[in-house]
């Protein structure tokens, strides 16, 4: 009897250590709480602009107050200058190429397309002062916009269709005299609407992150962290931490997670684990698009139609533009589940020059595989478009769509592809066959922001699991739980199968002849007798 | 019939637990490996992994055991008497013919299941101990950082962990059928549950040192 409460016990005092220590509730990620701490600390700025008596006065020109700015903070501009925010060129290496400049200035995307040509309008969100063709002056420091970064009275605001002018009738001087450190205004107000209209482009950056719930950010969150924009993307000497790779190529200057929260944050090894080929963002950024749409599509082939020779729109009944005769057929949605792309850090971009070689054409694949030691899968939103392209020369076309007045080529005033397409490929000193076609491209972007809380983090059921794996596409390596070799499934199940059915058979032979054998050992013991 | 202690304290320990644990990784595994939904995943890993490193351990203990104690002796395979034994469970078997093998204290096997155990030993146990910790183990933290040995085929490696545990639940299916299959369907159960079976009268003291001679 002791022994076997012996044997018992060996066996459920392990299981009880095991349960025991599962169980146990381990204490809150002592880094968390010191982020948690260090980002509590509001900056108090050091200076009141509003004290000093050269911005209390009338200014004729916006450009005067850049001059003031300078006047006191006398090098800056020589950091703006250099900057990519300023440039809209970057000198980048691209794998198999080179190295090459590219930027918002010569870079097609499948938005409104290209932004040659059509200055006036695009460049509203530069953040310099009439920049309104390629023959802009970018050695004129005068012509910085430091007030679209710095102003904190949040009266500034740009003028439309003005080449990133300001609107006239502002109070500049009260402007001036409210200036500091960029606040997520500053940032939203071209970050959250480029590509025509709120969270149109990236779908994780629009504006309810100004008011954004912990579930929407937990960042930026008034109830979360109520962090800023710059207090990830930090800016020392004006260089900006963090790069988007619709533009970028290279590996640097990139903004991670880690750079704050470590490659170790979780409580689980094996979560760590995964920090190795998983991006932070695959698993905490699990919808994004939370709040307002952004455009997943866009038919360009669909542009032109007209209403009694005149242009109009259809919108949604949330307010999102899926008609316009402008830009054709567009399709928004919203609390979108994001595709996922292996990324190395660096990304390929289609140059106006390059021929189309492949449909859907990718206008910046992501470099990196399973194999690629940097590479880790990212979540990403695919933009998905029909866009024109010379089908002659096999190569985009960079169409004008933008003038004030009619007549001068832009399609959004005469509707004519021809005279668009010519006039923009003119523009950027590219041949045009004088043919057009549509053509399916698609661009990535990265998404890093919308980072949701902890609890609504991707569970690990939602990728490994045979059916509907948020990794489908992720091919190249085995996830357990969603792989399986079917030769070797279909082996397995197969002599179980049989075993069971041997083991069956046989046992079944066996009451059956051992029936039989009872009465015979019966009818024998009868006989001897 | 004579009452014999054929099966120690640990030996039936070492069973029981390992039949648990298997039972348990078995579980555990097939989940993870997407086949049904019970512990929930994330759970379903983790506990894999409890039971494996207690697998390992009882292994470690299991081998030391077997080593100390002369037992591994009992899964030197032979030869000899093989076809006598299939031909009991193809045939004498139904007929109540008796076992062709018989059970002693030093000789607790039978051919077949020598020859079993023994694949089991050397070939499955090991394969399933090895692949699982490459998979378990290729990627560990380091200091403030993840680090990675450069494991290639990790795709291989899981796939025979997945066929060994196959082969270990059609082995589970027809264990469970062949202990039914001593004297009585119980036998060979309670054998394991109290260490005692009854075996064969004859089997007195001047066979046993038989034995052992021809052992040595």
């Amino acid at each position: 009897m002791r022994k076997t409460i012996g044997l018992i016990l060996l066996f459920v005092l392990p299981i009880l250590a095991v349960v025991l220590v599962v169980n146990t509730d381990k204490p809150m990620p002592t880094k968390l709480d010191k982020l948690k701490e260090k980002y509590s600390k509001k900056h108090v700025p050091g200076v009141d602009h509003s004290k000093f008596a050269q911005l209390n006065k009338k200014f004729a020109r916006p450009q005067d107050i850049t001059l003031e700015c300078i006047s006191c903070h006398t090098e800056r501009h020589t950091e703006i200058m250099q900057s990519t925010h300023w440039r809209w060129l970057s000198d980048e290496y691209m794998k198999g190429r080179g190295i090459v400049s590219i930027g918002k200035r010569n870079i097609l995307n499948n938005h409104c397309i290209s932004v040659g040509g059509n200055e006036g309008t695009c460049n509203r969100c530069h953040i310099g002062y009439g920049y309104d063709s390629k023959d802009f002056d970018f050695s004129k420091a005068e012509n910085i916009d430091c007030l679209a970064c710095h102003d904190n009275s949040g009266k500034y605001e740009k003028e439309k269709e003005a080449a990133g002018n300001p609107k006239p009738d502002l109070d500049f001087a009260y402007i001036a005299q409210h200036v500091g450190k960029p606040k997520m205004e500053n940032c939203g107000y071209c970050h959250f609407n480029g590509g025509g209209g709120n969270n149109s482009k990236h779908g994780d950056l629009e504006e309810a992150l100004y008011e954004a719930s912990k579930e929407v950010d937990v960042h930026l969150a008034k109830d979360g962290a109520n962090m800023q924009c710059i207090d990830c993307h930090e800016a020392e000497n004006h260089k900006m931490e963090g790069r988007l790779y619709t533009m970028a190529s290279m590996n640097r200057g990139r903004l991670e997670c880690e750079k704050c929260h470590s490659s170790k944050p979780h409580n689980d090894d094996i979560v760590n684990e995964h920090t190795v080929k998983i991006a932070c963002q695959t698993c905490h950024i699990p919808i994004y698009a939370k709040v307002n749409a952004t455009k997943t599509h866009w038919d360009w082939s669909k542009a032109g139609d007209l209403k009694d020779g005149k242009p109009y729109d259809i919108k949604d009944k949330d307010g999102n533009e899926i008609y316009l005769s402008i830009k054709g057929a567009i399709t928004w949605e919203k609390m979108l589940k994001p595709e996922y792309k292996w990324f190395d850090g660096t990304a390929q971009h289609h140059l106006l020059e390059d021929k189309i070689t492949q449909v859907p054409l990718v206008l910046n694949p992501l470099n990196g595989d399973y194999d690629s030691p940097d590479a880790k899968i990212v979540p990403v939103k695919v933009m998905r478009s029909i866009q024109p392209y010379d089908p002659e020369f096999k190569t985009l076309v960079a169409p004008k769509l933008w003038d004030k007045e009619v007549g001068k080529g832009g399609y959004w005033k005469d509707f004519d592809w021809n005279t668009s397409i010519a006039k923009g490929m003119e523009y950027a000193g590219r041949p045009w066959s004088g043919k057009y076609g549509f053509v399916k491209t698609e661009m990535n972007w990265i998404l890093n922001h919308m980072v949701s809380p902890k609890e609504k983090t991707v569970q690990c059921i939602e990728c490994h699991t045979r059916d509907n794996s948020r990794l489908a596409e992720i091919k190249d390596v085995y996830i357990p739980g969603r792989d399986y070799n079917a030769w070797v499934d279909n082996f397995g199940i197969a002599a179980i199968v049989l075993t069971f059915l041997g083991v069956l058979s046989h046992g079944t032979i066996r009451i059956v002849y051992g029936k039989k054998n009872k009465v015979k050992n019966i009818e024998e013991e009868e006989n001897n007798e | 019939m004579n009452k014999v202690y054929i099966y120690k304290g640990f030996e039936r320990f070492w069973h029981w637990m390992q039949a648990l644990l298997i039972i348990f990784l078995a579980l555990t595994g097939f989940e993870i490996h997407g086949s049904f939904k019970f512990f929930g995943f994330e759970n379903a890993v983790k506990f894999h992994i409890i039971a494996a490193y207690g697998f390992i351990i009882l292994i470690a203990f299991a081998m030391f055991w077997h080593f100390t104690t002369g037992e591994w002796k009992q899964y030197i395979p032979t030869f000899n008497n093989i076809k006598a034994q299939l031909n009991y469970y193809i045939f004498g078997i139904f007929k109540n013919a008796p076992h062709p093998t018989r059970k002693t204290q030093l000789s607790k096997l039978n051919p077949l299941q020598r020859l079993t155990y023994l694949g089991l030993k050397i070939v499955v146990i090991p394969i399933m101990v090895s692949t699982g910790i490459l998979y378990m183990l290729y990627r560990f933290p380091q200091g403030e950082g993840i680090r990675s040995f450069v494991v290639a085929g990790l795709d291989t490696i899981a796939i025979l962990h997945t066929l060994g545990a196959f082969i270990l639940i059609a082995f589970f299916i027809s264990h469970l059928y062949l202990i039914t299959t001593g004297t009585n369907i119980f036998t060979n159960l309670k054998a394991m549950i109290t260490g005692y079976e009854d075996l064969d009268e004859h089997e007195n003291h001047d066979e046993v040192v038989e034995q052992i001679s021809e052992n040595k």
